[in-house]
């Protein structure tokens, strides 16, 4: 077997391949559900009528989607300059407790500042936060070269250590009855509804506008074109006079900001408050979502519904039928492997036999 | 600051704190051996996390159904080794990235094995439990370090063992110095009639059933149940370790003793402590101590030279 690089990708192919994967893993996984001695038409139908099958249904998997949207950004953002943040479920809880920080303490309404005011410094300081703890890796990758995925997987075990501390400590509720729960945040300062009797908020806005804005960076501005530059190749990019190590470093600051703002969505738009449990892997999810959508910012969106959707109504199947609701996190780890695949076949054609 | 003094010549003393040193050692040598043979082929196996979940769950589920502790352990080293084939077509032979490769096998191990538990035990509680490898007894004659040694499995002789065995392979045997020519140089490993592809997959194969071995000890040996998040990054850590290690099979050894030291000082630190720091912060240590292993060794670590690069044959 060897591989033969094609002249060109085609377009077609190009969006093609998430497709593919996904119809693959979708077959993969019928595996598993008839392992699992369920019916597989029956239990896709009932994963899809969980996702999308009635008001209540979509709207859960919309408010699954916005912490995805953040964090599928933060990889693609970070993937496209090839710095590989990992790490993102950590500066999710750390962008958390920022907003606790500010919008939480201090008696339980914050710190005494008009909610108009407060509100912005609110997100400012949950993006600070998921900025700052990315920039160590970075810093370490540029400076040392220090693998940053092996760092930023590390420090996502530290941040969640450092969310126990906080919530048996300084942050901890005390009407929580021992619960590990933290303060909540000024009921002033959550995110206003978009949908009647439903948990969809604001946030999802946010999280779309930014995919925009993430979009247009990377298409129209100089640094756009650094960051692609970088990640295309790192030393023709510092041959051609491209400051290639500032690039990685601002690439990290976004990367890590976008995950700290899904950790401020979570507690203003969600929860109100921070739990251990906040993010089911939100951060690792984010990775699958980025290479979904070939790193295209404006890919990540619908991605994300999709990874929402199989969240959502794998919990609902789960209940109906009796298929463990792991078969989420199997479906979301084959698409990986199999758009991993796919992208790459985009790429080179498979020859069998010798050259 | 005496009393800390007097309570770490205690700890030293102690063949308590030296057993547990070994025991939270061994699971970390096998996996440091584990990436270190991938990674001297010239691969970075990140599957290490989900392959070590993967070894621990099936080789138990072996033990669980009726089949002895051995054939448990070869079960574990199995599965390890079909994930490891797993990542060699995916990183070998398709050449993907190495890195969204193994995150991407850790999780879809990691996932496969909580639900083929979900699947195997709908509705138990608490987790069901089997016969572990029991202490060696026997070698409470040695002299001087028998009553530590005592108090290990076979596992853990097995896997101190297996250092000087994998060395031995990698520097002085015909199949080691494929190992380390395609792990270095693959095209001109191939100019010599190697088949990197094969060498490679070879090496990842075997790499993962140290992996899963890894894994199986959790289970067998230091427990007696599969527990959701047993790994706990365990594996991640095997991976700084082997930078730490600088890729030698002495060192890794050296460095995971080191850790396992460390982490077993830390608890009884705690527990001296009183509760006068949170014990969140003794647990962040190892996380942290394997970062600073990273930071001090970062540059004199002598990376292989075509560490993490795909080799195309034919492409420059």
């Amino acid at each position: 077997m060897r591989l033969e690089a094609r002249a060109g990708s085609s377009r077609i192919a190009l969006l093609l391949a998430p497709f593919a994967a996904v119809l693959f893993t979708l077959a993969v996984c019928a595996l598993l559900v008839a392992w699992a001695g369920a019916p597989i038409g029956q239990t896709y139908a009932l994963l899809f009528e969980g996702a999308f099958g009635s008001r209540f249904a979509l709207s859960e998997t919309l408010t699954r989607a916005t912490p995805l949207i953040l964090t599928g950004l933060a990889a693609a953002v970070a993937f496209r300059a090839r710095l590989y943040n990992i790490g993102a479920e950590g500066q999710l809880y750390l962008g958390a407790l920022a907003a606790v920080a500010v919008g939480g303490l201090h008696g339980g309404t914050g710190w005494e500042l008009p909610p108009m005011l407060l509100f912005p410094l609110m997100l400012l300081a949950g993006a600070a936060a998921g900025a700052l703890w990315l920039l160590g890796p970075a810093w370490l990758k540029t400076k040392l070269g220090v693998d940053e995925v092996v760092t930023t997987l590390l420090l996502n075990f530290v941040a969640l250590l450092f969310v126990s501390l906080m919530l048996d400590g300084t942050m901890k509720d005390p009407m929580a009855m021992g619960w590990p729960q933290s303060v909540a945040i000024n009921p002033e300062l959550e995110f206003s509804r978009l949908m009647e009797r439903s948990r969809v908020h604001s946030g999802l806005l946010l999280a779309c506008g930014l995919a925009v804005v993430v979009w247009g960076v990377e298409r129209f501005t100089t640094f756009g074109f650094a960051l692609r530059a970088v990640g295309a190749n790192a030393r023709a990019a510092a041959f051609a006079g491209l400051p290639v190590r500032r690039t990685m470093l601002v690439c990290a600051l976004i990367s890590g900001a976008l995950a700290g703002l899904a950790g401020v969505g979570e507690v203003a738009g969600r929860a109100g408050y921070v739990t251990l449990d906040m993010s089911p892997g939100y951060g690792y999810a984010g990775i699958v979502i980025a290479m979904l959508a070939g790193l295209h910012p404006l890919g990540v969106v619908v991605s994300a519904v999709f990874i929402a959707a199989v969240l959502v109504g794998a919990d609902s199947m789960s209940r109906a039928i009796g298929v463990p609701n792991y078969i989420a996190d199997v479906i979301v780890a084959t698409a990986l492997l199999a758009m991993l695949v796919a992208t790459l076949l985009t790429r080179y054609r498979v020859r069998w036999g010798r050259a | 600051m005496m009393e800390l003094l007097a309570t770490l010549a205690d700890m030293l003393g102690s063949s308590a704190f030296w057993i547990a040193t070994l025991r939270v050692a061994t699971p970390l040598i096998l996996g440091t051996l584990g990436v270190l043979i991938c990674e001297r082929a010239g691969v970075l196996n990140l599957g290490i996390e989900g392959i070590m979940v993967a070894g621990a769950f099936t080789g138990w589920l072996a033990v669980y159904q009726g089949a002895d502790l051995w054939t448990g352990v070869l079960v574990a080293m199995a599965t390890g080794a079909a994930c490891g084939l797993l990542h060699a077509v995916l990183t070998v032979w398709l050449t993907v990235s190495q890195h969204v490769a193994g995150l991407g096998l850790t999780m879809f191990a990691t996932s496969l094995s909580y639900f083929a538990y979900r699947v195997s035990f709908p509705k138990v509680t608490t987790p069901p439990t089997i016969e572990p490898f029991a202490p060696l007894q026997a070698l409470d004659a040695v002299p001087w370090i028998g009553p530590v040694l005592a108090s290990q499995t076979a596992l853990t002789l097995l896997a101190i063992a297996l250092v000087p065995l994998v060395g031995w392979i990698i520097q002085r045997t015909p199949a080691g110095l494929a190992l380390r020519m395609v792990g270095e140089n693959p095209a001109a490993a191939e100019g010599q009639g190697l088949n990197v592809v094969a060498v490679r997959t070879a090496a990842i194969v075997a790499g993962s059933a140290q992996m899963g071995l890894a894994g199986a000890f959790l289970t067998l040996s230091a427990f007696n149940a599969f527990f959701f998040n047993m790994i706990n990054g365990r594996g991640w850590i095997c991976v700084a370790l082997v930078v730490f290690a600088s890729w030698r099979p002495g060192k890794a050894l050296l460095g995971a003793l080191l850790f396992a030291a460390f982490d077993a000082a830390q608890l009884r630190l705690q527990q001296a402590g009183g509760g006068a720091l949170p014990y969140q912060l003794y647990l962040m240590l190892p996380y942290l101590l394997s970062i600073l292993a990273l930071i001090v060794m970062a540059r004199r670590a002598a990376y292989p030279q075509a560490l993490m690069k795909p080799y195309r044959k034919g492409e420059r």
